[in-house]
């Protein structure tokens, strides 16, 4: 007989005009791994912040253990036996691991911290984490922060625990190993529930899924009878092909050489050590790597945000005058377009860089072209009907074009982000992980964006975080590890690109690798 | 914690509103507004004995009671809007200057100075204008200090400009003692000959501060919205990584923004002692500085909101002086008054914004 942790019934959650979650109804068992699959914005964490008592629902039910609960803190939360690791972790930097966990605890009596650390240590030993108690948490790798969480939530004697998107800032490599400790609390009883919208890791790990699609139920269906194709289809709502097109596009023309470019950010830490690379025009140049491993410190170079090193050479082959070399190194961004080079660059930080998250479509339109002309007042027609188009083109979803685009959905804000640069008709276009937190069908749109940019002759970058489109999607793949290139790669398989991230050039073998 | 408090649903939960019609925003306005009169009513009754409909008459009539009250009203409106416009594009750059009293202080030193020893010696509109333009640039002067110590060295432009003010008043306190003499204040400048003063228009001085007041609001306004500069101060405040990506000069913004904004301060000084005292003391601004703060946030920098905002303020300021003498209470009374009223308007924004969802049915909770 099946018992079931937790069941949900008629749930329904609005926030003002927006319905995140109607009547969803459904179970979570004990003892099993179920994937929470849905894409952006179909009400996942949602749903799971108000069984983890971030949010109380407008109506319905939640039962845990069979019986009727009202659940309206974290606090309620923890005392059912519910653990909620979230995306963006709360954790307290100068504390240490132990006074992390400890944190917000009432356990009544004298607060003892040893008897503490030896619980934590038990803990520790019995899934084989890797963290010690007295460690500091601005010491620790993104990974042991994750594994911080668990231990956390596993102290407050958790039986269910919800991950909210927790491989996003994963290798493979940590990844797998993730998976692993979740096996093992699934065969220690507890029910684990994990948010995600990458299909193969919902097949690897868990036992069901249950799919939402724009904030509604559709089902729950075994993971064995299911392929990727057909839980996509229930996501999405229709058929869909999951195939990248990789044209293939002669006369690749050189169009930016990068040569030992060094960097040192404002804590004196070398961020980039030595990198060099060519960049073809009618190629997609994909660069990979844990992330902080100095993608955005590269990029922000090349666009003239970043000061480098006095080695440093980065030229640009102008395609508009005979492809004479022009060298960028100490310009800024104004002076590079003065120059007439067309250099376009969707920044990772889409409402803190590349976009004025209080500004209407049209005004932002203008950000990089709002000087043009001498006259002293602003001039909104063009951009005003460039908005329109995009809006048109990339069918971007807002009320109106002068809605602040903050209000937008993610995967809007960044049609908004990406329309501009490429309207800007770029020679070089420059994109920080352009799909992050975006639903399938807005990724492939951008894929096929990036794509016909690549058939007109540009010179595309495409930093990225999920190595099966990277290995898809690009011509050559440029591996970054620790601030050095340690491989520049065509035709690899995803396993050779994650090895490279984690060792340059085969030497200084990794740590955090598998559980072994 | 036992299973029965479980199944309770929190007594209140808060949830974002839609955006409400302009009717219904009007009408919780208007409910906020009787509920403070309401609430005030039972106060002045309760405390002292007074008949409240008596006291909102004499409230009334502080800005409406004779045509010279409005005429006040309206000198005290310009003299606080102004340094609210002059706020404007600082803290739309979230430059939070708040050493506009300081630099209305320096503009109004410098008028001074030109009228007591320009005073007999130029045709009295070439005065005004020397008075003018040495005003503006002291203004400029105090706020492009602490701009070019932000943008250089990123110091904190709270502290260095509320800093500002006090050796501002330091200054102006020394100057003072020194052209007093020995009276014991200082009276106003030039007044057998009246040089430096405003001419009477519509038998006002001020008429001319209200008149460039209101020409100000306009300028701003485009100013702010429809000019290349206008757009910089956005982009710089919204995200100093979003400006630097577009190839916005930050620093220039910055300092350029902000001189701007102490320049229409030293503007306020200049009118302040051309229109309105024709004196000098350390209070001149008349804590003008700091009240503009509320007006340009609570008008969300829109300069036309500050009008309504602006005159809010001074009508319950006017209320309260006009209460506490007619009735003989103290001042501390009329505060209460105005202070009620004050915050139930700024309450009713939270109810434009929110709602309130109690608990349902009481049978299951009973």
């Amino acid at each position: 007989m099946i018992e079931n942790a937790l069941e949900i019934r008629h749930i329904t959650k609005t926030f003002g005009p927006v319905v995140a979650n109607r009547d969803v109804s459904m179970d979570i068992r004990k003892g099993e791994i179920l994937s929470v699959l849905g894409e952006n914005g179909s009400g996942k964490t949602t749903l799971m912040n108000m069984i983890a008592g971030i949010y109380y629902p407008d109506s319905g039910q939640i039962f845990v253990n069979g019986k009727e609960a009202a659940i309206r803190s974290p606090g309620d939360a923890f005392a059912l036996g519910i653990g909620m690791i979230h995306q963006h972790f709360k954790l307290v930097d100068v504390f240490t691991a132990a006074e992390n966990i400890v944190l917000g605890l009432k356990e009544g009596k004298k607060f003892d911290m040893k008897g503490a650390v030896e619980k934590i240590r038990a803990i520790c030993d019995r899934y084989g984490f890797d963290i010690t108690p007295d460690q500091k948490v601005y010491d620790m790798t993104v990974s042991q922060k994750q594994t911080l969480e668990i231990v956390k939530v596993l102290y407050r004697g958790a039986d269910i625990l919800i991950l909210d998107e927790p491989t996003a800032v994963l290798t493979p490599q940590e990844t797998d190993r993730l998976f692993q400790v979740m096996r093992e609390m699934k065969a220690d009883g507890k029910s684990v529930v994990i948010i995600t919208h990458k299909l193969h890791e919902v097949l690897a790990v868990s036992d069901r899924v249950a799919i939402l699609r724009k904030g509604e139920y559709v089902d729950t269906v075994e993971t064995k009878d299911a392929t990727e194709l057909s839980l996509t289809e229930m996501m999405v709502g229709k058929k869909v092909t999951l195939d990248i097109d990789r044209p293939v596009v002669k006369n690749k023309k050189l169009r930016l050489a990068v040569e030992k470019v060094s960097c040192v950010n404002k804590e004196g830490v070398t961020v980039l050590d030595d990198v060099s690379f060519e960049a073809f025009g009618g190629e997609i140049l994909g660069i990979a790597g844990i992330s902080g491993s100095g993608q955005k410190e590269l990029l922000e170079a090349i666009a003239g945000l970043q000061l480098v090193g006095e080695q440093s050479s980065i030229t640009f082959m102008d395609p508009e005058n005979g492809d004479e070399p022009v060298p960028l190194v100490g310009q800024n961004p104004r002076k590079i377009k003065e120059l007439g080079i067309h250099l376009s660059f969707v920044p990772e930080d889409r409402l803190g860089m590349g976009l004025v998250g209080s500004m209407g479509m049209t005004d932002n339109m203008m950000l990089k072209s709002y000087e043009d002309g001498k006259s002293f007042f602003i001039e909104r027609k063009a951009p005003k009907a460039l908005a329109e188009e995009i809006k048109e083109d990339l069918e971007v979803v807002t009320p109106g074009i002068n809605t602040p685009v903050r209000r937008l959905s993610g995967g809007n804000v960044q049609k908004v982000l990406v329309g501009r640069e490429i309207a800007a008709a770029p020679a070089v276009l420059m994109t920080a992980y352009a799909v992050r937190g975006l639903d399938i069908n807005t990724s492939y749109a951008i894929y096929r964006l990036l794509n016909e940019q690549k058939e007109k002759g540009v010179a595309v970058i495409y930093v990225g975080e999920d190595l099966d489109v990277l290995v898809e999607l690009c011509d050559r793949i440029l591996v970054l590890c620790g601030g050095k290139v340690s491989g520049i790669v065509s035709g690899a398989t995803k396993e050779e690109v994650g090895l490279l991230m984690t060792k340059v050039g085969g030497k200084d073998p990794a740590e955090g690798g598998m559980t072994e | 914690m036992n299973a029965a408090a479980h199944v309770k649903e929190p007594f209140v939960r808060m949830a974002k509103r839609n955006d409400l019609s302009l009717k219904k925003k009007i009408f919780i306005r208007a409910i906020a507004i009787l509920a403070a009169l309401l609430v005030d009513g039972i106060f002045i009754f309760l405390i002292t004995g007074l008949n409240p409909f008596g006291v909102y008459g004499v409230m009334f009539a502080g800005s409406f009671g004779t045509f010279m009250k409005f005429k006040w009203v309206l000198r005290d409106l310009a003299t606080l809007l102004i340094v609210g416009i002059a706020l404007a594009p600082a803290f739309k750059m979230r430059f939070w200057n708040i050493g506009a009293e300081g630099q209305i202080l320096m503009g109004g030193l410098a008028s001074a100075v030109c009228m007591i020893y320009l005073g007999n010696t130029l045709p009295n509109w070439l005065l005004l204008l020397v008075m003018l333009v040495t005003s503006v640039l002291c203004g400029a002067l105090w706020a492009f200090i602490p701009a070019v110590f932000k943008a250089i060295w990123n110091t904190n432009e709270t502290l260095f400009t509320l800093m500002m003010n006090y050796v501002a008043t330091s200054i102006v306190a020394c100057c003072t003692n020194f052209f007093r003499g020995d009276n014991a204040k200082m009276a106003l400048i030039n007044m057998g000959t009246k040089a430096g003063w405003f001419p009477m228009i519509l038998g006002q001085r001020y008429t001319i501060n209200i008149l460039v007041v209101f020409v100000l609001t306009i300028l701003m306004y485009i100013y702010l919205k429809y000019t290349k500069h206008g757009y910089e101060i956005s982009v710089v405040g919204e995200s100093e990584n979003t400006a630097r990506y577009a190839g916005i000069d930050v620093k220039k913004v910055m300092i350029r923004t902000i001189s701007i904004s102490g320049a229409i301060c030293g503007l306020a000084g200049y009118l302040i002692l051309a229109g309105k005292d024709m004196s000098l003391s350390t209070t001149s601004a008349g804590g003008n500085g700091f009240t503009a703060i509320i007006v340009a946030w609570l008008a969300k920098f829109n300069t036309f909101y500050m009008v309504l905002i602006s005159f809010l303020l001074v009508f319950l300021d006017k209320g309260a002086s006009d209460i506490a003498s007619a009735f003989q209470v103290n001042d501390y009374m009329s505060d209460i008054v105005t202070g009620v009223i004050l915050f139930f308007i700024l309450g009713s924004e939270f109810f434009i914004n929110y709602k309130l969802i109690f608990r349902k049915g009481g049978a299951k909770n009973a």
